[in-house]
């Protein structure tokens, strides 16, 4: 246990104090107390900074599962604890934020907090294990815990809906991710990341290492709403505004890019990781950015624009794996731009995008609206907000001054290297990958400014407004404002963060390199075809602005049918109606179908068994002489219980069961069993007199109307079940493979003192057989009794109502 | 000689029961059924005996008596269900 361990399990021990705080100290926003722990984790990690710079490293293990490897080991370098970092970080602002967004006498608070220092705990767990199955074991936490995040109103129909899609969506990309932890497992024998890595040249060529790829980048798809998964996203919007900007902006999502760079190390360097991270990163950047534009809901609109930036983050990974394809030198180098242009925009856009969800939650908590149709004129009103939200949207848009300029460069160098690239095929479509980047930009710019201007521009419109408009609470500024402090900070001192921060994350993604990092970042670097880029994308932008009107209504001409969400809903009707049907169709009711299905099953298997293994042989060798009366008493056997099946009365049916149980008493009598034809006997007719006890209440056979009532299926069913038998019992007489044991109990007398043998083995050698059959006559007994019984009364009960 | 005796015995017993069986699949009424059955146990017991006698073993005896009680006992319960439509009445005077 060390202090890392106590510090990353400290929220959720916390979490256990917080209904306490609440019930007991009403008077104080709970959130105050629950602000202390993100913020002593901050600081705490910060202490690992310089540590991490110096390029050091860190792993603190506590046993858990030992016998299957499996530690809560917790290994500290550049990535984790960026991420950590980050989580803490903006854990802290978002706290100090909910403290004035949520209301302390109308919410649940104690859950809100309880859920959200869960989330905390699992979001530092998935970014320090260093072991798989902890790793995994986090990952879930932090499914669970949005989910119920995202559902904290529970009463909203809209809340329930986003909870379940989001669940169902990450869960079944968290179970994708546990099989491929799995198949690492059995490829590397080990659960650590770190052991895998460094053992990953060896395992390119194990069948599991493609299965394994395509199943990390499902989970960390799912995770980090790539396209198609992306489709949670905007609907888990409907969670409280300070879960959003943690959750669904900065943290969570980020899990999945996380994921993507711890495991470049291990796959990356290969083709099919290159395209695969690349381009479904770029699809997504696209759709994103395309979709963000259309949405005329504040929240909406960012859900989008992080599916786009994350994608954006997620194509620079790919890109940037392909260093790994050369190992050292120049081109490795020169690769490794598009991995630090990945770096540098996760950690801006954890800024200006957690600062922009919190604007957009002062704009709703103040108007009562997060409608851009509504809002308008809110400058002059709101002007902390409204600066905050220009930084951030500028941001996000990529202008100087601001951060996202830098990495939006960074960025554009990335794509352009890539289409440069002589390896992967890229010759051929590599020129598309600058094209369609610089096309998300232009519309990324577009919703940029459609967020500051449609808010805060234009004309103010208190009619249609919920509430009067005014400024926030400064608690609720002060986050933000932090926020956007960074992004401009970043801006103007990008290489301090270079050294401490970016280095040793890209150390971790691309340990080849490591050490060698050289690179300066710079807001002016000359005439390059970047800077063109940019300033293209703004006069673009700028033109498709003002013409927004014009075509804005292409976008209602796309068919609902077409969307992913669309495909999702009907998805799981089509799945819920087909089970139905499928259930429908064999569960009849009706246990007759059930039957068949059984002994049809049991043919299947048993009949296919003996065919297809040759399983069936005719032994002759040990068969008895066969007696005269032993084929009487069998055709005997066979007409009566003929008679059975093909009489028409029931009477006769029973007769004849009688008959044919005498029948077998008789063969009892020929193979020499006293005592099995003396209970055989007995109990043969005991069974008749109560087929005719109960024969006076049963209706007569029904006669069927069409035919001679023969049913073809059973027939065929009953026809095989008996060959089956006969086959089996004829197939097991021949494979006699040891000698019985009976021979022991012929000594009857001597061991047990009985002359007789059969009552010998059931009182003495095999007693305890006999006492279970004791029980089962003497439940069957008290059930009779009580079937009887319990009849009886409610018949007279209702007699004598 | 006389294991021949005992066997051409049972063939005729044989030859019986299924007579009797013939009788008790054709019926037409219930009692000729009853009957069968009846004489079909009777000649079980005659069966059981010879049987008994030709594989020299005295543990079938239990059998020809119980299957002797069973016969009497069956062919008053049929009767009886026959008749009356049950074969145990409940009381009437509760």
């Amino acid at each position: 246990m060390s202090w890392l361990h106590i510090f990353i399990l400290l929220p959720l021990v916390f979490a256990i104090i917080v209904p306490f705080l609440y019930k007991k100290i009403p008077k104080v926003h709970t959130g105050w107390f629950v602000l202390f722990v993100p913020l002593s984790i901050f600081v705490y990690l910060l202490t690992f900074l310089p540590m991490i710079a110096g390029g050091e490293t860190a792993m603190y293990i506590l046993p858990w599962i030992p016998g299957f490897n499996i530690d809560i080991s917790f290994y500290v370098d550049g990535l984790g604890l960026v991420f950590g970092l980050i989580i803490s970080g903006i854990g802290t602002l978002v706290v100090l934020y909910s403290i004035y967004y949520l209301s302390k006498g109308r919410e649940a608070l104690h859950n809100f907090y309880v859920y959200l220092m869960m989330f905390m705990t699992a979001m530092l767990g998935v970014v320090f294990s260093d072991n798989l199955i902890v790793l995994y074991l986090f990952w879930e936490l932090t499914s669970i815990s949005s989910f119920l995040l995202i559902a904290y109103w529970y009463a909203r129909r809209q809340s329930r809906y986003g909870a379940q899609k989001a669940m169902l969506i990450t869960i079944f990309g968290g179970f994708a991710m546990l099989a491929a932890v799995i198949m690492l497992g059995i490829m590397g024998d080990t659960f650590s990341i770190r052991e895998l890595i460094a053992q990953g040249g060896q395992l390119v060529q194990h069948p599991l290492f493609m299965p394994a790829m395509i199943l990390i980048l499902i989970g960390a798809f799912t995770k980090s709403a790539q396209f198609p998964f992306h489709i949670w996203l905007p609907d888990a919007m409907e969670a409280p505004t300070p879960i959003s900007a943690y959750l669904h902006s900065a943290t969570m999502v980020k899990a999945g890019i996380y994921l993507v760079a711890r495991f470049t190390p291990f796959f990356g360097g290969t083709m099919e990781w290159f395209w695969i991270v690349t381009g479904i990163g770029l699809l997504t950047l696209f759709w994103g950015s395309l979709l963000a534009v259309k949405q005329r809901d504040l929240k909406a609109l960012l859900a989008f624009s992080t599916v786009s930036q994350l994608g954006l983050i997620m194509s620079l990974l790919g890109m940037g794996s392909a260093a790994l394809y050369y190992g050292e030198g120049e081109l490795a180098h020169l690769h490794s731009m598009a991995v630090l242009a990945a770096v540098f925009h996760l950690v801006n856009h954890a800024t200006f995008k957690g600062s922009l969800f919190m604007v957009v939650g002062i704009v709703d908590h103040e108007t009562g609206t997060r409608d851009l149709r509504k809002l308008g004129g809110l400058m002059s009103i709101m002007p902390i907000s409204f600066t905050i939200a220009l930084i951030g949207s500028l941001s996000m848009a990529g202008l100087p001054p601001f951060n996202g300029f830098l990495s939006k460069e960074l960025f554009f160098t990335g794509t352009l290297n890539a289409a440069d690239l002589d390896i992967f095929r890229m010759e051929t479509y590599g020129f598309l990958i600058p094209v369609i980047a610089w096309v998300a930009s232009v519309f990324t710019f577009i919703y940029s400014i459609i967020l500051v201007f449609k808010t805060f521009f234009g004309n103010y419109q208190p009619e249609r407004l919920e509430k009067e408009a005014h400024e926030a609470p400064w608690g609720m500024l002060v986050p933000p404002a932090i926020l956007a402090l960074l992004v401009v900070v970043i801006f103007f001192v990008p290489n301090v963060l270079g050294e401490y921060v970016l280095e040793p994350m890209m150390a971790s993604i691309l340990p080849t390199l490591a050490g060698q990092f050289d690179f300066h970042i710079e807001a002016w670097h000359g005439f390059v075809p970047e800077l063109f880029m940019t300033i293209a994308l703004v006069v673009i932008g700028i033109i498709l602005y003002l013409t927004l009107r014009k075509w804005i209504g292409l976008y209602n001409n796309v068919p609902r049918a077409l969307t992913i969400t669309n495909a999702y809903n009907s998805g799981l009707k089509g799945m819920e109606s087909i089970s139905r049907k499928i259930t429908d169709a064999h569960m009849t009711g009706f246990s007759r179908a059930y039957l068949r299905y059984i002994f049809l099953i049991f043919v299947l298997i048993v009949g296919a068994h003996l065919f297809l293994l040759d399983g069936f042989s005719l032994e002759t060798a040990n068969v008895a002489n066969i007696n005269m009366f032993e084929i009487i008493l069998s055709l005997a056997l066979v007409g009566s219980a003929a008679m059975v099946v093909i009489t028409r009365s029931r009477l006769t049916a029973v007769i004849s069961v009688g008959v044919l149980g005498y029948i077998v008493a008789l063969f009892f009598v020929v193979l020499r069993a006293p005592d099995l034809a003396l209970t055989q006997l007995a109990i043969e007719t005991v069974t008749v007199a109560l087929f005719l006890v109960c024969f006076y209440h049963l209706p007569s056979l029904r006669k069927k109307e069409d035919g001679d009532g023969v049913n073809g299926l059973n027939l065929v069913i009953a026809s095989l079940v008996g060959m089956t038998v006969t086959a089996v019992s004829l197939s097991a007489n021949g494979h006699r493979l040891f000698p019985a044991i009976s021979d022991y109990y012929l000594d009857a007398y001597e061991l047990a003192g009985a002359a007789n043998m059969v009552n010998a083995i059931l009182a003495d050698f095999r007693a305890l057989d006999t006492l279970l059959e004791i029980f089962v006559l003497c439940i069957a007994g008290l059930g009779v009794y009580a079937l009887v019984k319990v009849r009886l009364a409610r018949r007279e009960k209702n007699e004598d109502q | 000689m006389f294991d021949t005796v005992l066997l051409f015995m049972l063939l005729l017993l044989a030859i019986a029961i299924l007579g009797g069986l013939y009788r008790a699949i054709k019926g037409p009424s219930m009692a000729d059924r009853v009957l069968a059955l009846d004489l079909i146990s009777i000649m079980m017991i005659a069966l059981i005996g010879i049987v008994s006698l030709y594989f020299e073993t005295d543990a079938f005896l239990e059998a020809i008596l119980l299957l002797g009680i069973l016969a009497f006992i069956g062919a008053v319960a049929l009767a009886k269900y026959i008749e009356r439509g049950v074969i145990i009445e409940r009381k009437r005077d509760d």
